[in-house]
């Protein structure tokens, strides 16, 4: 089992999702460079957070674009793992791989904090491990998930919507939801269950050290893909 | 060589929060008459010739996200 972590310039969670998965999920993890064209050898792909071309255009835009994501809208498209965390769900939004966009959190600000998630299904890898709800952190400030009315009831009724941000009791309440998602959006899936982008940070809470260990419930999933 | 200017705006359905907090500042400074503003992109394209048909193309590829945004185009110079 190895992971391909795509590097881009401006990625800079590329280093904390090598570590916590070498470290805390125990499997394979190898950089890939963005103008690499191939993704052969690995089993599952992890597009970390950051600041990618310093966000130009559009978050995400510009390496939605490149030679890598190219090789990852296939590789997704065999039904293999594939998540993307903060820039990186932007990203994969970008690239048309998961419905919906992210846009300017609601008060304008970089929110950098803890929130409560609810997993809103059980049919995906990367949600199946989720049973209680789980305290992991965000930082971003384009985190604000946008889908119209069709596309919502679309998500809805296919089961798409991964997370939502949720108060300590499981609840949904406004307050609970950081950036002003439609629906408390905070991760989604694409039809076939395989591909996950979400905005907090499972990578940032996989050592009691770092202020919690529930980012695991998440990651573990790759400890269950056949190599 | 021709230029192209591109605009592209956020969809009139979705709250442009940055724009609302630009109406608020300019009716602090008392232009009362502002009911909203919406801020959106200009893109200056250098082209050596127009196709019309590869322009939309750009902007749907690249340059605006359908999801959120409308783009329109116009030929100038």
């Amino acid at each position: 089992m190895r992971v391909a972590i795509l590097q881009f310039p401006g990625s800079n969670c590329d280093q904390d999702a090598l570590k916590s998965l070498r470290e805390d999920i125990d499997v394979s993890a190898e950089y890939v460079w963005h103008d690499e064209s191939s993704l052969s050898g690995f089993d599952a792909v992890f597009v970390p957070g950051g600041f990618t071309y310093g966000d130009y255009l559009r978050c995400g835009a510009i390496a939605s674009q490149s030679p890598i994501i190219r090789e990852t809208v296939k590789f997704a498209n065999e039904g293999r793992p594939v998540i993307g965390v903060c820039n990186g769900f932007q990203i994969l939004a970008e690239a048309a791989l998961l419905p919906g966009a992210l846009t300017r959190n609601i008060n304008q600000k970089f929110i950098c904090k803890d929130v409560f998630l609810r997993a809103e299904t059980k049919r995906s890898i990367w949600t199946s491990g989720v049973d209680k709800v789980i305290r992991i952190p965000i930082a971003h400030g384009e985190g604000r998930y946008i889908v119209d009315a069709d596309g919502l009831k679309a998500i809805e009724d296919n089961e798409q919507i991964a997370f939502r941000y949720v108060n300590s009791q499981g609840q949904i309440e406004d307050s609970a939801n950081p950036n002003g998602s439609v629906s408390s959006i905070a991760g989604v899936i694409n039809k076939a269950g395989n591909v996950l982008g979400m905005m907090p940070h499972p990578e940032r809470a996989t050592k009691e050290l770092l202020g919690g260990i529930d980012g695991l419930t998440i990651l573990r999933a790759l400890s269950l893909v056949k190599a | 060589m021709p230029t192209v200017r591109v605009s592209v705006t956020l969809k009139p359905s979705l709250l442009d929060s940055a724009g609302r907090t630009v109406a608020g500042s300019l009716k602090h400074l008392g232009y009362e008459e502002v009911s909203d503003a919406r801020i959106g992109k200009l893109i200056t394209l250098q082209v050596e010739t127009v196709d019309e048909a590869r322009i939309r193309e750009m902007c749907q590829k690249l340059l605006a996200n359908p999801v959120i945004e409308d783009f329109s185009f116009e030929v100038v110079g």
